[in-house]
């Protein structure tokens, strides 16, 4: 099966996000009032696996290992079947 | 004695620690591609600053995961030193050689200038030639060069001395305006608990001859050429 995974990687909570920041600040200039903003990286995979469930583990082991820094990041992955 | 200085892809300070080792601080040294796999003949590295595949996904992330970091891992579990400058930082934490992690300064802009630093421990491979507490100079010259742990991570580095380097003022003190990115507790560098890898943001290479208007980064150089030849 053919799965797309779409990662989302967010900083963790209590972490500042200078960009989320800058972007408000801006908006505020342009005359929105924005209550926060908070910015997050967006990867989507696709990839064959045997199953959802295999589809969804092999994606949270690459998010571990190297697409997101456990440290700094939390991410949630999201699976949808293709073919 | 020969000291290994990594390249990866979009390492930009390389010639600059080699100028630096083989010219002014006199030792042998040579630079080593990143598809070499072996550092064997070597007793110390550096692994300097640039962009390091353009620094995509994180800083440091990708270069951390090629195969000669296992090298590198191997060189710094038999004691020998591992010297990471800025992106060479944020490589060893990504690498977990070292705690914590970088990430984008508060004021997220890139930032190039002088900083003034306390030394907080002499007591490194890589720090022997300065005293405790003195205030040195080095430029900094980064974008994601906020250091950050966890609590417990960060009580840890204070309990076991293993901070190296605060961002503070002319005068020694630790303030936030004297902090240029917005580091935890003004931490510009760390060592691991075995005290062999300092990870710092400053580039102490920049500032090795007194004509570049400081030459206290010399010593960090001097100092790991002295374990080296005291040790292996």
């Amino acid at each position: 099966m053919q799965y797309q995974a779409t990662v989302t990687i967010e900083q963790k909570a209590g972490m500042l996000d200078p960009e989320g920041t800058t972007a408000k600040r801006a908006l505020g200039h342009l005359g929105y009032a924005v209550e926060s903003v908070k910015t997050a990286k967006l990867y989507e995979l696709v990839l064959e696996a045997e199953s959802a469930e295999v589809a969804k583990q092999k994606v949270d082991e690459m998010c571990q290992k190297l697409i997101a820094n456990p440290i700094i990041h939390n991410y949630t992955i999201e699976l949808k079947e293709l073919k | 004695m020969k000291i290994a200085i990594i390249q990866f892809g979009g390492t930009n300070c390389d010639m600059d620690v080699l100028h630096v080792l083989k010219d002014v601080v006199g030792v042998d040294a040579e630079t080593v591609w990143y598809k070499e796999e072996s550092l064997t003949g070597f007793d110390g590295v550096v692994v300097p600053g640039g962009f390091s595949y353009g620094d995509y996904l994180r800083a440091g992330a990708i270069a951390a995961r090629t195969p000669i970091m296992d090298s590198v891992k191997k060189i710094a579990a038999e004691g020998k030193p591992v010297l990471g400058i800025c992106n060479g930082f944020q490589i060893l934490t990504e690498a977990r050689l070292l705690e914590g992690a970088l990430t984008t300064n508060e004021y997220p802009k890139f930032r190039c200038h002088w900083t003034n630093l306390r030394v907080e421990t002499a007591n490194t491979p890589f720090t022997s030639k300065f005293r405790k507490g003195e205030v040195i100079r080095l430029p900094i010259a980064h974008m994601e060069g906020k250091f950050y742990a966890e609590e417990p991570t960060l009580a840890e580095l204070d309990e076991n001395e293993q901070v190296v380097f605060r961002y503070v003022d002319e005068k020694g003190r630790a303030t936030d305006k004297a902090n240029p990115n917005g580091s935890l507790e003004n931490i510009a560098g760390i060592v691991n608990t075995s005290r062999n890898i300092l990870g710092l943001m400053p580039h102490p290479e920049r500032a090795s001859e007194s004509i570049l208007g400081s030459d206290d980064g010399r010593r960090v150089f001097e100092s790991m050429a002295d374990y080296i030849t005291e040790n292996f």
